[in-house]
């Protein structure tokens, strides 16, 4: 499958990126690992007019620490996120849930940036941002702003980046030792997950993120709830489908997708220590 | 556009569009066809190369993103005519049936080595997640990563 032509720039750094969206608008698109992208254009789903490629800029691929949170460049490849030592420590869910992130080869191409700026609902890392409450750093030309994780995820490969923006950085808060769970359910190892929940536990308060249980990365908000009013693990996972519209595909119905939100959300709850 | 790169430690540049894949950059412009194309969609792992040495997938890069980088191939693995580890053990453990997987296989592998240097059986069956054999013959496959990982197989 050969995408469609296009033109193709390099950008030497994360202002020149953005210069080049401003300059091109919705005809250009952002290559980093290009594992999202370059599908979609081989299938002919996008026909970008131009291609700017930002993945040598070798600055935005960092993990640091900063006070109470972890500070994670756009480009930093989920490999990378996989043994970083920061993240195994302070964000373990983060760093296992990269881990499972499609295969070997496709985690030494695809970034943390990459996959949360494509906003699949079907992809894991939204699902850890939402949980972990993180912050999205955004990088315009009059400057950055910062975006919740609830905020970002707009709609089915919707986010709140404009065509000329650039996600530079995610600030993570520390784990500080809660405990955590990741579930993903699917039929073959590399696959997108049928449904999947990332959850975070810390006393009576808990972060869960779901995958693929609606057209956008959600939270699931019910559960949390729950949590915080003392519900056990499976009284709270009852409520995981609430609120959530679940897609229907050739995996799985609408249903089925609810049943599996419920049973994984109850797992991952157990796991964390409910 | 003008696209260089290293491949097997010889230098191959060509005119190229934007849009060619790495995979056909590798087969058509510099005629190694050692590197197979079997989904074409980022699943199977039969376009399994190196990238400055690690595993990728080459049927979802674009060949201009390589530009100026160090690629390995399965034609690169032996040294002349003495196979690399990992080819003796898939030879020595018939890791292979039709073999139309095995160049990936093997690529995939010896990343994995490099990665986990003794891994378990399980490491070996996860970290191979990647790639499909379609004979099913994962068996000899898990069990000639085994026992490469003693022989220098991610070297």
């Amino acid at each position: 499958m050969i995408p469609a032509a296009f033109d193709y720039v390099r950008a030497d750094s994360a202002d020149q990126a953005i210069s080049l969206l401003q300059q091109h608008g919705d005809d250009a698109k952002l290559l980093a690992g290009g594992h999202s992208l370059i599908p979609l254009m081989k299938y002919r789903l996008a026909s970008p007019a131009v291609i700017v490629d930002i993945g040598r800029l070798s600055d935005l691929s960092y993990v640091k620490e900063d006070g109470a949170n972890l500070r994670i460049g756009a480009l930093t490849r989920h490999r990378d996120l996989e043994i970083n030592p920061l993240l195994k420590q302070h964000a373990p869910l983060l760093s296992n849930a990269a881990s499972h992130v499609g295969d070997p080869q496709v985690r030494h191409r695809g970034t943390i940036g990459g996959s949360l700026s494509h906003g699949d609902p079907a992809s894991d890392l939204p699902a850890v941002a939402i949980a972990l409450g993180a912050t999205l750093v955004i990088k315009g030309a009059n400057g950055t702003r910062e975006v919740s994780s609830d905020d970002f995820f707009q709609g089915f490969l919707e986010t709140a980046l404009a065509p000329d923006e650039l996600l530079t950085e995610i600030v993570v808060p520390k784990m500080n030792g809660a405990k955590w769970s990741f579930q993903k359910f699917n039929r073959r190892a590399m696959d997108w997950a049928i449904v999947g929940c990332a959850v975070v536990v810390d006393g009576n308060k808990a972060g869960v993120g779901l995958v693929n249980m609606d057209s956008r990365p959600i939270r699931a908000s019910a559960v949390e709830a729950a949590i915080a009013g003392g519900a056990n693990a499976s009284d709270a996972a009852a409520s995981a489908d609430a609120g959530t519209e679940p897609p229907a595909d050739l995996n799985a119905s609408v249903e089925y997708r609810r049943h599996l939100a419920k049973v994984l959300v109850r797992r991952a709850l157990e796991e964390a220590g409910k | 556009m003008q696209v260089s790169m290293k491949i097997n430690g010889a230098t191959v540049s060509h005119d190229v569009e934007p849009r060619t894949l790495l995979v056909h950059f590798i087969r058509e412009n510099a005629g190694l066809t050692g590197t197979n194309i079997g989904c074409d969609s980022s699943s199977c792992g039969a376009c399994t190369i190196h990238i400055n040495g690690e595993s990728v997938k080459s049927c979802t890069v674009f060949a201009v993103q390589a530009d100026g980088a160090d690629i390995l191939t399965i034609e690169g693995l032996a040294d002349g005519e003495k196979l690399h580890p990992m080819q003796q053990a898939f030879h020595e453990c018939h890791a292979l049936q039709c073999g139309y997987c095995t160049p990936g296989m093997v690529m995939a592998s010896v990343s994995l080595l490099r990665e986990v240097p003794n891994p378990t059986e399980r490491e070996v069956r996860i970290g191979l997640e990647g790639n499909l054999c379609r004979c099913t013959g994962y068996h000899n496959i898990v069990k000639a990563v085994l026992q490469a990982a003693g022989q220098g197989g991610g070297q």
